[in-house]
C-alpha cells in the first residue's frame, strides 16, 4: 500500500467530483427533489375521500349524518347527486371515491327510533382508500348512531345513560400523526443508499468506459489502492449528503432528530460502507455507465419495497419478511426512525449496528476479491 | 537475478510465448530479443496477437507457455517491478478529459510516486517536450487529437521509465502530428529509451531499427525495413504503367515466372522470380498494349507484408 498513490487517486477523484455535473446533482440535488417530492407527495395517511351524497331522505337527520361525514375530515362531500346512477358514473368517472346512499324512510326511522340504515359505496380499487374510508365511515355512523340515541332517549324523557367505556390513546413519538415523520427518516436512507451505489459503481465504469482503467491496470497501481481511492472520496460525500438531507428536511418539515446526531452518524457508517460495497460489485460487473445505473434501480427496489420503508413489514407475507432480514435497509430503518423519531441511541441499536456491519464486511470483502481478479 | 547479467544488453528477450485463450490461440510460439536502446515495432494487421503480446510484456496477463524478461525481470513472476518501470502509451490516449494538462502529468506522477522535490521541473520539461506551453490549465478533453497524443506520450514517460510500450500509438491522428511524435520518439531513443511500438500502418513501422511481423499470433518475420525490402520478396519487382491497366493486370496474370500481380492506383506492381522489363513490356505488345512501360523499382513495406502474408496463408490452409 503506497499513501503517495493513494493519495494521487482520492486527489483525482475530487477534482473530477467538482467538475462533474452529474455526480454534483446526485450529492447535491437528490437530497432536496426525493424529499419534496416523497415528504409532500406520498401522503400515507388518506383523508379528505371524495365523496358523493345520494339522499332520497331529505330530512334535517339525514343532512346532519351527511354532514358528519365532512366534519370527520375523512371525507370531502364534493357533490349531492340526485339518483344512484349518478352516484354510480361519479365513482366511474373517478370524481368521487366514495358514495353515500341514504334511502327515503331514513328520516321517520331514526325519529320513530327504529333502526336505520344507509349505503356507503367504496371504490376498491385503491386498497388503501376503500380501507380508510370503510373504517372511518363506520366510526362516524356508530357516533351518529349515539347522537341519534341520547336524542331518542331525552325525547322518551329518560336522562341521559351512565356507564360505558371511554378509551384513551396516547400517541408516541408522532402524536399529531403526520406521515412525514414516517418517511422522512426512511427518506434519508433511500437517498443515501443511493448515492452510495452509484456514485461508486460511476466513479470506476467511467474509467472502463474511457480507458484509463487499462492505463492504471498497466500502472503499479494495487487494486486496494484503486478501490479505496475511489470509495474514501464517496464516504465523505455520501455523509456531508446525509447532512445536507437532515437540514433539509428540518427546513421543509421542521424534522428535527430527538436522538444523538453522533450516534446517528456512527450508526451510519456501517450501512454506507456495506452500500459502497455494492457499488463496487456492481462495478465489477456493468460495462457502461447506463447499465451501472439500471443495476442501482435494481438493488435500491427490495430496499424500497421490503424493508418497511413503504408498507409495514408486519402485513407482508413469511417469505418476505424473511426475505427482509438480508436487506440492509431493514435495520437501517429501525435506526432512522430510532435516532430520529424515538430519540434512542447506541444503546438501544446495537443489534442493528451489529447486522449492518456484517453485512458491510462480507459485501466488501467479496467486492474486493472480484474487483482484484477484474484488475489483474 | 542471473538473468540481469546475462541480458544486461537486452531490454525484452522471450522465449516459445504463447497465449491461450480457450481453444483460440491468440500468440503461438514467438520469441525475439529487442536490445536495450532499440525502437522496435511489432507490426501486424488487427486481431494478429500483438496487444495480446503487449500485455504479456507488461505484466498484466500470464502467459500460456514460454518465458520472458523484460528488464531482466521474469514477465511471469515479477510483474510488480516491470509495472514501476515502463511506460505505457495505449491508442486510447488513456488521459482524464475532465482534468487539465497539468493535472493529467500530475497524477501519473502520483501513481508513479515521481519525487516531490522533482516533480515540478520534471512536469515543465514534459509540457515543453509536448509544445503544450502555454496550456497547462486547459481541459485535457478540449485538446486536439496530435495534442492529445503528446499529452499522453507525456504521461506515459513521467517517471523516466527505460521501457516504452506503444500501442498503436498514432491511430486517428493528422500526418503532421504524426511526423512531430516519431521525432519525439527518435528523441527519447537517441537518449537511452528502449521502444516497442505495435502498428499495422507499414510507413510507420519504418520508424523502427527493426520490424517483427506477426500474423494469426505467429511471428513471420523479423528484420530491419532495409532489410525487408531488399530480401523478403522472392523476385524482383516492378512498376508497370500503362493506358489500360486493367487489361494488362488480366495479360500479366499469365506471365511466365510471375509471383505476384496487384495493382497500385492506376500503376500495377509486378513481381517475378525470372526477366526483367523487357520481357514485361514484350508480352504487353504481343497481348496488343504498347505503351506499357516496365521499370525495376523498390518494394514498400506494404509490398513485403502482402507477400509475407500471402505465403503464410497458403500453407495456412493444408492441415497443420
Amino acid at each position: 500500500m503506497s499513501w503517495a498513490r493513494l493519495a494521487a487517486i482520492i486527489r483525482k477523484e475530487l477534482i473530477q467530483v467538482r467538475r462533474d455535473r452529474l455526480t454534483l446533482a446526485l450529492v447535491v440535488g437528490i437530497p432536496v427533489v426525493e424529499l419534496l417530492m416523497f415528504g409532500y407527495a406520498l401522503n400515507a395517511v388518506t383523508d379528505h375521500i371524495a365523496t358523493v351524497v345520494y339522499d332520497e331522505s331529505g330530512t334535517a337527520s339525514s343532512r346532519e349524518f351527511a354532514r358528519a361525514f365532512e366534519n370527520s375530515t375523512y371525507f370531502s362531500l364534493v357533490r349531492w347527486v340526485s339518483s344512484r346512477d349518478e352516484a354510480m358514473r361519479a365513482i366511474d368517472s373517478g370524481e368521487a371515491k366514495v358514495a353515500l346512499v341514504i334511502p327515503p324512510d331514513f328520516g321517520d326511522r331514526t325519529i320513530a327510533g327504529r333502526l336505520t340504515s344507509a349505503q356507503l359505496i367504496v371504490d376498491g380499487s385503491d386498497p388503501s382508500v376503500a380501507q380508510t374510508a370503510l373504517f372511518s365511515g363506520g366510526l362516524v355512523a356508530q357516533a351518529q348512531s349515539g347522537v341519534v340515541t341520547l336524542e331518542t332517549l331525552a325525547r322518551a324523557g329518560a336522562g341521559a345513560p351512565r356507564g360505558g367505556i371511554e378509551l384513551r390513546p396516547v400517541v408516541l413519538y408522532n402524536p399529531r400523526m403526520v406521515s412525514v415523520m414516517f418517511m422522512v427518516p426512511g427518506l434519508i436512507g433511500i437517498i443515501l443508499q443511493m448515492q452510495a451505489v452509484l456514485l461508486t459503481a460511476l466513479a470506476v465504469v467511467r474509467e472502463r468506459e474511457r480507458g484509463t482503467l487499462e492505463q492504471l491496470i498497466v500502472s503499479p497501481v494495487r487494486p486496494a489502492e484503486l478501490m479505496l481511492g475511489k470509495v474514501l472520496p464517496n464516504v465523505v460525500l455520501c455523509l456531508v449528503s446525509t447532512g445536507l438531507t437532515l437540514l433539509v428536511a428540518r427546513v421543509l418539515f421542521g424534522i428535527v432528530p430527538r436522538g444523538s446526531l453522533l450516534d446517528l452518524y456512527v450508526l451510519t457508517l456501517p450501512f454506507l460502507f456495506g452500500s459502497l460495497g455494492i457499488g463496487l460489485a456492481i462495478s465489477v460487473v456493468a460495462r457502461n455507465q447506463a447499465q451501472a445505473l439500471q443495476m442501482t434501480m435494481f438493488t435500491l427496489l427490495p430496499s424500497i419495497l421490503l424493508s418497511g420503508f413503504l408498507y409495514a413489514r408486519e402485513g407482508m407475507p413469511a417469505i418476505f419478511q424473511a426475505i427482509g432480514l438480508f436487506i440492509p435497509m431493514t435495520y437501517y430503518l429501525q435506526v432512522l426512525r430510532g435516532v430520529i423519531v424515538k430519540g434512542v441511541g447506541l444503546e438501544v441499536l446495537w443489534p442493528q449496528f451489529a447486522a449492518l456491519s456484517l453485512f458491510a464486511v462480507l459485501v466488501m470483502t467479496v467486492s474486493l476479491v472480484r474487483f482484484r481478479k477484474t484488475i489483474e | 537475478m542471473t538473468s540481469v547479467s546475462a541480458n544486461g544488453d537486452l531490454a525484452i528477450s522471450v522465449r516459445g510465448l504463447t497465449r491461450r485463450f480457450g481453444d483460440r490461440t491468440a500468440v503461438s510460439d514467438v520469441s525475439f530479443d529487442v536490445l536495450r536502446g532499440e525502437v522496435f515495432a511489432f507490426l501486424g494487421p488487427n486481431g494478429s496477437g500483438k496487444s495480446t503480446t503487449i500485455r504479456m510484456l507488461c505484466g498484466i496477463l500470464e502467459p500460456s507457455a514460454g518465458t520472458g524478461t523484460v528488464l531482466g525481470y521474469d514477465i511471469a513472476r515479477q510483474p510488480e517491478q516491470i509495472k514501476q518501470r515502463i511506460g505505457y502509451m495505449s491508442q486510447r490516449f488513456s488521459l482524464y478529459e475532465d482534468l487539465t494538462v497539468r493535472e493529467n502529468l500530475e497524477f501519473y506522477a502520483g501513481i508513479y510516486e515521481v519525487p516531490r522535490a522533482d516533480l515540478a521541473a520534471r512536469i515543465d520539461e514534459l509540457v515543453a517536450m509536448a509544445g503544450l506551453n502555454g496550456r497547462e490549465r486547459q481541459i485535457a478533453g478540449q485538446l486536439s487529437g496530435g495534442w492529445k497524443q503528446r499529452l499522453a506520450l507525456g504521461c506515459a514517460i513521467v517517471h523516466r521509465p527505460p521501457l516504452l510500450f506503444l500501442d498503436e500509438p498514432t491511430a486517428g491522428v493528422d500526418p503532421v502530428s504524426r511526423r512531430d511524435f516519431w521525432t519525439m520518439i527518435h528523441g527519447l531513443a537517441a537518449s537511452g529509451v528502449t521502444v516497442f511500438a505495435t502498428t499495422h500502418y507499414l510507413d510507420e513501422a519504418e520508424h523502427a531499427a527493426r520490424v517483427a511481423m506477426i500474423h494469426d499470433g505467429v511471428l513471420t518475420a523479423l528484420a530491419t525495413p532495409a532489410e525487408f525490402k531488399s530480401g523478403f520478396l522472392r523476385g524482383h519487382l516492378f512498376g508497370v504503367t500503362s493506358a489500360a491497366p486493367l487489361r494488362a493486370l488480366d495479360v500479366l496474370r499469365g506471365l511466365p515466372g510471375l509471383v505476384d500481380v496487384s495493382l497500385y492506383g492506376d500503376a500495377l506492381h509486378v513481381l517475378v522470380s525470372s526477366g526483367g522489363a523487357a520481357d514485361i513490356e514484350a508480352a504487353l505488345t504481343v497481348a496488343g498494349i504498347e505503351d506499357g512501360h516496365a521499370v525495376p523499382i523498390a518494394p514498400s513495406l506494404e509490398d513485403v507484408f502482402i507477400s509475407l502474408m500471402r505465403r503464410h496463408q497458403d500453407p495456412a490452409e493444408q492441415p497443420r
